[in-house]
């Protein structure tokens, strides 16, 4: 497995430079914006003297290349704060501290990740399930009713915001049926069965609104291999439909899948916004909207490196599958 | 009972009929070609004797019966049975023909079980059986290898080791062999041969090339617009033709052996190319597809350059033409260094649907060699571009016109005016006829003959087709893995070829005469030996 390992290492210093690049914009875009960040962490009634001394205290006064290169290097060696009175130590990889609440953004990213990590995983199996199969199903029947059925309810999955199906399914199923407590986040290492009942609703709601592209995007890339030469050498040789479907189609439909799949669990890490607001899922979709509104800057650059670290993992799984699935890439 | 028996069919998709009223039989054993250039139906018709056409909303009328089967009543059981079973269909370009997930041996043996209860490691063992007889090497470690891994040859004959797989009464086989160089067309047929001695099976074999069919089979049925034109023994039908399309066909065919202009070219160098090289990727990956190759080309004169697929014969005229920097080596046109692109130097692509912009009109595509001189008044445009349809055969109204509304020759023949708008003194034509049907690659040679006449042009003819090369060509140049293997006048390089490849090359190419085959069958199995 040389060139295995190769590809490991070529896309991890890609992966390197692809974050560094970010952390370059996103310290760009949120720093060098107009506003003045000194008066909003103080708060409106700070007087001049107090929105300086703040500045003062956060390096607001340094030039935006050397507080980028104090960033990096805390990022790679660690750093200490004064907050005051006290020295804080932050060791490697130190992403800074809040503005607002002087915690560490490591420590903040650490206690959100595992909430969105799991809302993410669980409702990645379901919407890969529901999407995969009405697609092919729909395809599979073609110009039929069920099909018509079918991608009527994917469409309305899609066209309908989550905070509709997510309010619907907690009132009917918690509400009206009784049948599950309204949804409270317990950890995975706590109790996992808790963990999993609580969650249900909010993958639920997740899964219903992914599942639509992967339905249409299986259900095209399922078409285009049925009307493939190979498959019509296989029924030609009499092979049964479901096999033809099943094993030959199916397999050479999945490509496409897999790259949307990446993209998908990537960006919901951080983006499940209104299914971690809705469900009241301390997540990093939720606490980065947060930090946006109030202009913790720390917060804002390391959480966005978090998710896009996630966004390229995803995508590296996903050249992997690739590789795995079909022979003949090589992975380079 | 006979083993084929077709009558009265008819097919239609939608208002279009693409056979009509066709009947034929095939007794058990026998051979059958049938015969036509793209659009005669004769695909339609082996897709029907398989029931393929069910639920595509294609109509089919009239009785088929194969082996035993009424195709048109029979239930989706019984011509999945029939299907793969007595009846074993091979298909045309066996790279997309098979699955490119799955290993090659796993293929054959998912459709033998379809057919034999037997278990998995039984089909395996027969799949690796079929492969040995169909003459892949070392079968058993190579039926594990994905079509990709296969070359185009081996790939074909694992398609027909996956017919052979349920020992069929018939095979029907579409094309087997035009994605395929002539050699390897030759070793294809040479085992379909071969097989169908063996074990005494019938076979139905379509194809555009009358050559093909006449190496391989008994009987012939020249089709034309889904109507049978004339059938008979193939002695017959090819030898003394009773229909005016049949012999339209054969005239048009280019044969090895047919009478040729002789040249009278002048002896004045327009292009030249000494040592040319090119190499395609780096350090371990390089790949060398044209190591030292010199060659000249005088003014009013063909150069032919023949080779298979992979011999460097494209990458050759490229650089040429200036579309490619050689990595080593001089081009010298007209007494000057050629290097870069030179509207004195151009070209004519093989595919004329790739070739020509979709969403442009074929005018506005003839006019770019001309805007790109400069000529920016609209009138003068379309007055020369109406001037240049016209040379090429077509109608100057036919400016305004898409790409998709013409024939594959008419496309060409674009390509050709657009080619000529550049006012070249030197064209490159690469596989200017091989993606045309036999007829239509006349007219097209035709013209490019004329417009040489005419204009005084030097044409470099690059084809894989070496009876088409030796007709229109004066000199000719054989490639092999990117060297020239011989040079020379037509006569000399044709009648008596001194390179035992060009020597292969020649008698890989199919004879129109069933006799010619036999001949040419035993001098490839003498090479073979030899």
């Amino acid at each position: 497995m040389n060139g295995f390992t190769g590809f490991v290492l070529r896309r991890a210093v890609g992966a390197a430079v692809t974050l560094l690049a970010i952390s370059v914009i996103v310290y760009i875009v949120f720093y060098a914006t107009p506003g003045n960040v000194a008066q909003i962490t103080c708060g409106p009634r700070c007087s001049p003297e107090q929105v300086h001394q703040v500045a003062r205290q956060l390096n607001l006064d340094d030039p935006l290349f050397v507080r980028y290169g104090h960033f990096l290097q805390g990022l790679v060696a660690g750093q200490d704060y004064s907050t005051g009175t006290s020295v804080q130590h932050c060791s490697a990889p130190c992403l800074g501290l809040s503005y607002q609440s002087d915690q560490q953004v490591t420590q903040l990213i650490w206690a959100k990740l595992p909430v969105s990590l799991s809302l993410v995983a669980g409702a990645m199996v379901l919407w890969l399930i529901l999407g995969v199969g009405t697609g092919v199903l729909s395809a599979w029947r073609r110009g039929r009713f069920s099909e018509r059925v079918l991608t009527g309810i994917t469409l309305a999955g899609t066209a309908t915001p989550v905070f509709v199906i997510g309010l619907v399914l907690m009132i009917v199923v918690c509400g009206e049926l009784r049948l599950l407590p309204f949804p409270q986040y317990v950890a995975l290492t706590d109790d996992p069965e808790q963990w999993a009942w609580n969650l249900l609703l909010p993958w639920l709601s997740l899964a219903l609104i992914e599942a639509a592209a992967f339905a249409r995007l299986t259900r095209a890339s399922m078409l285009e291999t049925l009307a493939e030469d190979h498959i019509r050498t296989f029924r030609a040789y009499g092979v049964g439909e479901r096999s033809v479907v099943g094993r030959h189609a199916l397999r050479g439909a999945f490509a496409p899948v897999i790259a949307l799949n990446a993209n998908n669990v990537g960006s919901a890490v951080g983006g499940a916004v209104l299914t971690e607001t809705l469900f009241g899922l301390p997540g990093i979709g939720q606490e980065l909207v947060h930090a946006v509104n109030v202009v913790d800057l720390p917060v804002v650059v390391g959480m966005v490196l978090v998710i896009g670290f996630f966004v390229v993992l995803a995508n590296a799984v996903a050249d992997v599958l690739y590789a795995v699935a079909d022979r003949r890439v090589v992975l380079t | 009972m006979s083993l084929v028996d077709v009558t009265g069919l008819r097919v239609d998709f939608g208002a279009l009929r693409a056979v009509d009223g066709l009947s034929f039989r095939l007794e058990e054993g026998a051979a059958l070609a049938l015969v036509g250039e793209s659009g005669s139906g004769k695909s339609t018709v082996a897709s029907a004797l398989l029931g393929l056409h069910r639920g595509t909303g294609a109509r089919v009328e009239g009785s088929i019966e194969v082996a035993g089967t009424d195709v048109q009543r029979a239930s989706e059981e019984e011509l999945r049975r029939l299907r793969g079973g007595p009846a074993a269909m091979v298909f045309q370009d066996p790279l997309s023909s098979l699955d490119p997930y799955y290993a090659i041996g796993d293929q054959i043996a998912e459709v033998y079980r379809v057919h034999a209860r037997v278990s998995r490691r039984a089909a395996r063992t027969r799949a690796v059986e079929v492969l040995d007889r169909v003459g892949i090497p070392d079968a058993a470690r190579r039926s594990r290898s994905r079509p990709h891994e296969f070359s185009g040859g081996m790939r074909q004959r694992a398609l027909i080791a996956m017919a052979l797989s349920c020992e069929p009464r018939l095979l029907i086989a579409d094309e087997p062999t035009t994605a395929l160089d002539v050699t390897v067309q030759a070793q294809v047929l040479d085992l379909l041969h071969t097989l169908r001695e063996e074990t005494g099976m019938g076979l139905l074999l379509v194809t555009h090339d009358v050559g093909v069919a006449a190496e391989s089979v008994d009987e012939v049925l020249v089709m034309r617009h889904g109507k049978a034109v004339e059938h008979g023994p193939v002695a017959g039908v090819l030898g003394a033709p009773a229909q005016p399309y049949t012999r339209e066909l054969l005239a048009a065919v280019p044969r090895l052996d047919a009478p040729r202009k002789t040249s009278t070219a002048p002896e004045e160098v327009v292009l030249e190319a000494a040592g040319l090289r090119r190499e395609f990727g780096r350090g371990k990956r390089a790949f060398t597809a044209v190591d030292d190759v010199s060659l000249t080309l005088r003014r009013g004169e063909t150069l032919g350059i023949v080779g298979e697929s992979g011999s460097g014969k494209t990458t050759l005229g490229r650089m040429l033409v200036g579309l490619l920097e050689p990595t080593a080596g001089t081009l010298t046109f007209e007494g000057r260094a050629h290097t870069g692109v030179n509207p004195a130097v151009q070209m004519v692509f093989q595919d004329p649907v790739s070739s020509l912009n979709p969403r442009r009109s074929v005018g506005e595509s003839i006019a770019d060699p001309l805007r790109a001189r400069g000529e920016r008044q609209e009138g003068r445009i379309r007055e020369r571009v109406g001037e240049l349809l016209e040379r090429v055969g077509l109608e100057a109204a036919h400016y305004d016109r898409y790409p998709h509304e013409f024939s594959g020759g008419q496309r060409q023949r674009v390509g050709i005016a657009r080619a000529l708008a550049a006012g070249p003194r030197v064209i490159v034509c690469d596989e200017p006829v091989s993606a045309l049907d036999v007829t239509t690659q006349a007219h097209v040679v035709g013209l490019l003959g004329e417009l040489q006449r005419e204009l005084g042009l030097a044409l470099v003819f690059v084809a894989h087709d070496l009876a088409v090369v030796r007709q229109v060509s004066d000199r000719v140049a054989v490639m092999r893995r990117g060297r020239v293997v011989e040079e020379g006048p037509v006569e000399e390089v044709y009648e008596s070829p001194r390179d035992p490849y060009t020597r292969q090359l020649l008698a890989a190419v199919p004879a129109l005469d069933p006799e010619a085959a036999a001949r040419r069958r035993a001098q490839r199995r003498e090479l073979a030996a030899a």
